[in-house]
């Protein structure tokens, strides 16, 4: 009842808006108490610069590609006019497409604005890299250089990825894991607090990338220092999080629950640790940012994979198109993790629904 | 002080409390400490619903808190049928004014958690159905708390409570943040479920036509430090009527005892 409710508010608003004026004006002059009259669903019609944006953005940076002249010499690959192209026949299509579907609707409704930002974006680029040279080579090249690059070292760029995950979810699964229980444990147990608190006040403020002298003696394996520097970048946050949440818990929700019969691990299991569950997942979420800058300089310094290392290695060789595919990248798989998370989050928290501004 | 009268055989839901006190130390130098309940005694036969009532500070709160066994007395004992009191158990519910239901958990799971907290295996928690049933609440067993207006909470509260069929039930101004038309339906679906289930209820309230319309007697209390000016028993036949003169009149003669009560304590420089 409540998704429903919810999920359904922000899409009625919105076509409130797009309601043809007329059907406005037509339901205004409605009595009231006259709902039969209403027969008829008004008319949705998306807003003109929404369904334009992309088209219009890719011929203005497709016009810029074919008819400024170029001072940069690439190799012509073709593969930004491509993805242009594919741009403005997937937003013609869409904005042909548009009325039949509510989804459809509601997704450009939210994206072409950005997209059509986006394309525009990529012409001036081009426009100050490749046609007027006003930026340095081989420091800053054009779209053209970026995307080429981008697929012609794939399958590369592929394995860096993987190798980043892999390295990513297994820091971040072990910190969260080591987390949870240090942060249940100083948060519920008296004595736990006593001498957890000062550890965690001292050691967790340091940078985790400030122990890698320390872990490159320790560890027989770049890789294992490299998920124990994550798992430390982690845990810190979410240890902190968790405990301040745990010791936060309503004193009347325990007090309702010791009189229910509850014990000790219903206590800490089903009432401590739900309450808690919205400090936890700020922990979650904080620790996820630590983790990504952990892991790209653990790549950097030790390990001989992932993205971190393709784009030290990409400037090593100078070749800076491979650089910015790299972190473009970089930027899409760190956002679809995050993306992940909130989606984990809006599942698991959805009782907050409604009680605060979601 | 009133005289302490028990029954030679002590029936297993009765509760008994003999001369109980209790002190708060003071936290930090502040003035909060001091002697909240002051040797009070009280007697509850199984079954009977008896109401608290006094002005805030009398210690109420913490005589309910004390047989809960959520603190402990400073001296005295407190005993449920032969049982000593020492720790909060399934067999004393309480109820709060706040209603305390888990934000998390669904009205049906809220309704569950009591049988879930005493480990009642899943196939065997038939009964949340029928207690949905008892308050009302069938439509609303998946929704959040959030969703509930104030008196369908206070019903979760009192189903959540009520599942576990506690010997004694403990009710903490549990209708005073409701609306009077509210407070009214509910005072009548207390008392349903206390005729359904002939729960020993020990009712704190502040409200003087609640004590009187649902108690069998009716304990007034004094600050501080909190002790029993007088119990009143309550002879009317239920239901009761709100403007009866038998009504009105047990009305005058607690609000004279209370003033009176009032008086005295003026008297003596507090």
């Amino acid at each position: 009842m409540s998704r429903q409710e919810y999920d359904g508010l922000p899409e009625m608003s919105a076509s409130v808006e797009e309601v043809r004026p007329q059907t406005a004006i037509l339901s205004r002059a409605q009595r009231p108490g006259e709902e039969t009259a209403y027969v008829s669903p008004p008319v949705v019609r998306s807003r003109p610069q929404t369904l334009l944006a992309v088209p219009v953005g890719a011929c203005i940076a497709l016009a810029i590609h074919f008819l400024v002249p170029k001072r940069e010499v690439v190799p012509p690959t073709h593969y930004y006019p491509l993805i242009l192209s594919v741009m403005l026949g997937l937003g013609v299509l869409g904005a042909a497409l548009h009325p039949f579907f509510a989804g459809l609707r509601k997704w450009m409704r939210q994206m072409c604005p950005i997209l059509g930002v986006a394309t525009v974006t990529a012409a001036v680029w081009e426009l100050a890299t490749s046609c007027f040279g006003l930026l340095p080579l081989p420091y800053f090249p054009g779209p053209e250089g970026v995307f080429g690059s981008l697929v012609s070292d794939r399958s590369l760029l592929f394995d860096s990825t993987w190798h980043s995950l892999v390295l990513l979810i297994s820091g971040y699964a072990l910190g969260v894991a080591i987390a949870l229980i240090t942060g249940v444990t100083i948060g519920w147990f008296a004595h736990a607090r006593y001498w957890g608190m000062p550890l965690l006040k001292i050691v967790g403020p340091i940078p985790a990338t400030a122990w890698i002298p320390l872990a490159m003696v320790l560890s027989p394996s770049a890789l294992f220092s490299a998920i124990g520097l994550i798992a430390l970048a982690v845990w810190f946050p979410v240890t902190m999080l968790t405990a301040s949440g745990i010791s936060n818990t309503r004193a009347s929700y325990l007090d309702v629950a010791r009189t229910l019969g509850a014990g000790q691990a219903y206590l800490i299991f089903r009432v401590a640790i739900p309450a808690a569950l919205p400090n936890i997942f700020i922990g979650l979420f904080m620790g996820l940012g630590t983790s990504f800058l952990t892991l790209v300089v653990a790549e950097t310094v030790g390990v001989k994979s992932g993205l971190g290392w393709y784009v030290s290695w990409a400037q090593g060789w100078a070749e800076y198109g491979k650089v910015y595919g790299a972190l473009i990248i970089m930027a899409a798989f760190f956002s679809t993790i995050m993306t992940v998370l909130f989606k984990v989050r809006d599942r698991v928290l959805v009782w907050q629904k409604g009680v605060i501004k979601w | 002080m009133v005289a302490l009268s028990e029954p030679a055989a002590i029936e297993a839901s009765s509760l008994r409390v003999r001369r109980a006190s209790k002190y708060f130390a003071a936290i930090n130098g502040a003035a909060v400490g001091g002697l909240a309940l002051d040797k009070v005694s009280l007697f509850v036969s199984a079954g009977e619903l008896v109401s608290v009532v006094g002005p805030s500070g009398c210690g109420k709160s913490t005589l309910l808190r004390l047989i809960a066994g959520l603190t402990l007395a400073t001296e005295g004992e407190l005993l449920v049928g032969d049982e000593p009191i020492t720790a909060p158990s399934a067999e004393r519910g309480l109820v709060f004014q706040d209603p305390n239901l888990f934000p998390w958990l669904t009205v049906r799971r809220n309704i569950e958690a009591g049988l879930v907290a005493r480990g009642v295996l899943k196939q065997e928690r038939g009964q949340v159905d029928k207690f949905m049933r008892l308050v009302g609440l069938e439509a609303f067993a998946d929704a959040f708390p959030h969703h509930l207006s104030g008196g369908m909470a206070q019903r979760v509260a009192l189903a959540r409570a009520m599942i576990n069929h506690p010997k004694v039930l403990l009710l903490d101004e549990p209708l005073g943040a409701l609306d009077a038309f509210t407070r009214m339906r509910m005072q009548d679906e207390v008392l349903r479920l206390w005729r359904v289930h002939r729960t020993t209820m020990l009712l704190v309230t502040h409200d003087i036509d609640e004590a009187i319309y649902m108690s069998d007697r009716i304990v007034i209390m004094t600050p501080p430090p909190g002790r029993i000016e007088q119990i009143i028993p309550v002879k009317m036949d239920r239901p009761r009527d709100r403007s009866s003169p038998d009504f009105l009149r047990l009305r005058g003669d607690i609000l004279e005892t209370m003033h009176f009560a009032g008086r005295s304590l003026a008297g003596n420089g507090v």
